[in-house]
């Protein structure tokens, strides 16, 4: 940077930031990054992490879990997309708290008393099998790529609000999105590669009280100027004629008891009744994309035919993959082992779906209320668009209170670094523990030192920091929601069928396992990845442009929309495909059950009361010793 | 080829056991799980088939988003609470269970 720049860009920068945003922003990252590195020095191993987890309560346990779990995604991209998409988008929320119920009935107490740290502990402890651990590791890093781009979107947005208002040499206003993304991006990959932020419970613990404080304390105090949750939805009116609806006049009344001084909506805004209705534009996108590619008189007709069953189906789908998918989350089942017992575990599941279902009210408010009173938003694109109305919308106080909206918006702001730092930098310690620990430790250099080990450690972190700031500069206009949705559907359609049927169906083998996991995940990841690149493709920018050779794909889209669905929401049918395999290739390899699988089950089942482990691993050692 | 099986010790290797341990949790966890899908998988049938009921105004939310978005979540936790309540003494009763075989030999 040269200095008339430099200079200019300061000088810019004192002038058009406002202080309160700004400075709680900076205070959250430096209270975040000392905290990690005052626990850092007390634990320094992983194995200290994981043994003085074990005297965590369960409370401390259950604010951890959820402070990790709660992400740019829950704390900007649900409002967003209650914002952009109306109904359909509280699935999200819904879903993302009531997975933990799968986990909690199926997997959490049997996990933790089967003892594995990791998924690919399990794997590799269940069948016996080094094999499988390696094949299950590389879904460490598909799930958490697919994760940390949506961290990363939510990083250049939040940045990008930030500074929107710097002006730099050549006359041009606010920060690019990019510049966002490297930043934070580098910051924390920084950060865990020192050391910093090694997964401390006591961190992401907090992490969680300040985003729980940063997302309801704006909430109540919107409502109580602009009006109730409920009033707000009141305002959309349920069944009025499009025809109707004149911008800032909307007539016609469904429910006159509710006045919100509403703003006009802005032509890209879906309209009242598909907003607020079930089936709405997200379900019904790709059907509507089809209907548009038919010659007009045809249209009709074919939305009556196909819209409603196509947006139910895209539903079951969109459900199944948060349901399942949550209990297949690499960075979450880690948490998992620093309780004392199986019991425990269960408890503190239970803790934590009070702690995020609490949580996960408040930001459809901001999508409901932004939609009133900030429907603007809807015109923007990437980091300008709804996937920031909870950091702008306070910003609206400042007109009748002055200063109250800039320490509201930066109390959001707070709480969105929080969100993306936490889920990141637990991201990032778990892909770079698989990577370091499973593919340089176990497979590439086994004989490695810890010196040695501790140097893999560091690269690996910074590898992966890279890798996920360059998948990050790509995905600005894609919803950070849905993107997360994403991982959850491949997490559903490859490790949680591993968990679910390896915990409850001795009859696995690990060849059974294998096939099934990977065909799910894959396929799922495929598809993911197909609707992702079609849908950049369609941007007007530089990033249409780069995947502009994708854009033919929207055409067969168009001509095919229940392929779309599939593609967009694949769990429906890869969850299933990845169980049957399993069972069907477990029947014909049923010779390679392990030999001691009923020990296996007693260990997964039976109360730890009874002291089976203990027995387990005498029993391992003494075959070891043979 | 698996090598066979050892003879189980005492009750708690025996095949009896385990089936009966599984059996039971599963049990619990199904009916839980059973549920917990009636109303997840129920929303969408109902906003699907009666979509003037689930229009309907209360307090301003339709009844569609005032379950989703406001009713669900206590729901979830009932069952939570139900199944932890179950489970743990479900497991205190195998416990027992098992001191009493011991003593019984």
């Amino acid at each position: 940077m040269t200095t008339p720049l430099l200079i200019a860009a300061t000088g810019g920068l004192l002038g058009g930031i406002d202080p309160w945003i700004f400075g709680f922003s900076f205070v959250t990252v430096a209270v975040t990054l000392w905290m990690g590195f005052r626990s850092a020095k007390t634990s320094k191993t992983a194995s200290d992490f994981f043994v003085a987890g074990r005297s965590v309560s369960v409370g401390w346990n259950a604010s951890a879990i959820s402070g990790e779990y709660l992400s740019a995604a829950s704390f900007m991209g649900v409002a967003g997309m209650v914002m952009s998409s109306g109904y359909d988008a509280l699935w999200y929320p819904v879903c993302y708290a009531c997975g933990y119920l799968f986990l909690l009935l199926f997997i959490a107490g049997p996990l933790r008393r089967f003892g594995a740290y990791t998924i690919p502990d399990f794997a590799e402890g269940r069948f016996d099998s080094p094999l499988f651990r390696k094949i299950a590791v590389c879904f460490v890093l598909f799930i958490g790529f697919f994760y940390t781009m949506p961290q990363m979107k939510g990083a250049g947005t939040t940045l990008a609000y930030i500074f929107q208002n710097i002006t730099w040499a050549d006359g041009s206003h606010g920060l690019p999105y990019w510049v966002g993304v490297v930043l934070v991006g580098a910051v924390i990959t920084l950060n865990v590669a020192l050391g910093g932020m090694k997964g401390i419970t006591l961190v992401q613990a907090v992490q969680y009280w300040i985003k729980a404080f940063a997302i309801s304390v704006p909430v109540f105090v919107l409502m109580s100027v602009y009006g109730f949750y409920g009033s707000h939805i009141g305002v959309n009116q349920t069944q009025v004629p499009v025809a109707a609806v004149v911008a800032g006049a909307e007539t016609g009344v469904s429910d006159p008891g509710y006045k919100i001084e509403r703003k006009s909506l802005v032509e890209k805004a879906p309209r009242d009744t598909a907003w607020v209705s079930p089936f709405g534009p997200l379900t019904t996108k790709a059907v509507n994309a089809a209907a548009n590619a038919l010659p007009a008189d045809q249209r009709a007709a074919y939305l009556a035919e196909h819209q409603r069953p196509y947006s139910l189906l895209y539903t079951y789908s969109l459900i199944i993959a948060l349901v399942c998918g949550t209990a297949g989350l690499p960075h979450i089942l880690v948490r998992f082992y620093t309780n004392p017992d199986g019991v425990a575990a269960k408890r503190t599941t239970m803790w934590v779906m009070i702690l995020i279902g609490v949580f996960y009210v408040f930001p459809p408010i901001f999508g409901v209320i932004g939609r009133n009173l900030m429907p603007e938003l809807y015109s923007g694109v990437g980091s300008k668009g709804t996937d920031k109305v909870v950091l702008e919308l306070p910003t609206l106080l400042a007109a009748k209170y002055g200063v109250l909206g800039s320490i509201l918006s930066g109390i959001t702001c707070a709480g969105a670094f929080a969100a993306f730092m936490s889920t990141f930098s637990g991201l990032l310690v778990s892909m770079t523990g698989a990577l370091a620990h499973d593919v340089y430790g176990r497979m590439l250099r086994p004989k490695s030192n810890p010196a040695e080990r501790m140097v893999a450690f560091k690269v690996s972190a910074v590898v992966i920091g890279a890798v996920a700031i360059i998948l990050g500069c790509f995905v600005e206009f894609l919803e950070i929601n849905f993107m997360v949705g994403q991982a959850f559907a491949i997490a559903a359609a490859s490790y949680f069928p591993l968990l679910f049927m390896s915990v409850w169906w001795r009859g696995m083998t690990m060849i059974g396992a294998a096939t099934g996991m990977l065909t799910g995940g894959l396929c799922a990841l495929v598809a993911a990845a197909l609707t992702n690149v079609s849908t950049l493709s369609l941007d007007k920018g530089p990033m249409g442009k780069v995947f502009a050779s994708f854009a033919p794909l929207n055409g067969f889209w168009a001509q095919h929309p229940l392929l779309r669905i599939l593609a967009e929401q694949p769990a429906i049918w890869t969850v299933p495909l990845a169980i049957t395999l399993m069972v069907v290739v477990s029947k014909t390899t049923s010779a390679s059950v392990p030999a001691d699988i009923r020990m296996k089950m007693l260990v997964l089942h039976a109360p730890e009361k009874l002291g089976l482990k203990q027995e387990y691993i005498q029993e391992q050692q003494a075959g070891a010793g043979r | 080829m698996p090598p066979p099986t050892p003879p189980p010790r005492d009750v708690v290797h025996s095949e009896a056991f385990l089936h009966t341990l599984m059996r039971r949790q599963l049990k619990l966890s199904l009916a839980c799980a059973l549920a917990f899908l009636v109303i997840l998988l129920g929303l969408p049938l109902a906003n699907y088939f009666a979509p003037e009921l689930m229009a309907t105004r209360v307090f301003g939310f339709t009844l569609a988003w005032l379950v989703l978005g406001v009713l669900f979540f206590p729901a979830v936790w009932a069952i939570s609470w139900i199944f932890i309540r179950r489970s743990i003494w479900l497991e205190e009763d195998e416990v027992k269970a098992v001191q009493n075989a011991k003593k019984g030999n």
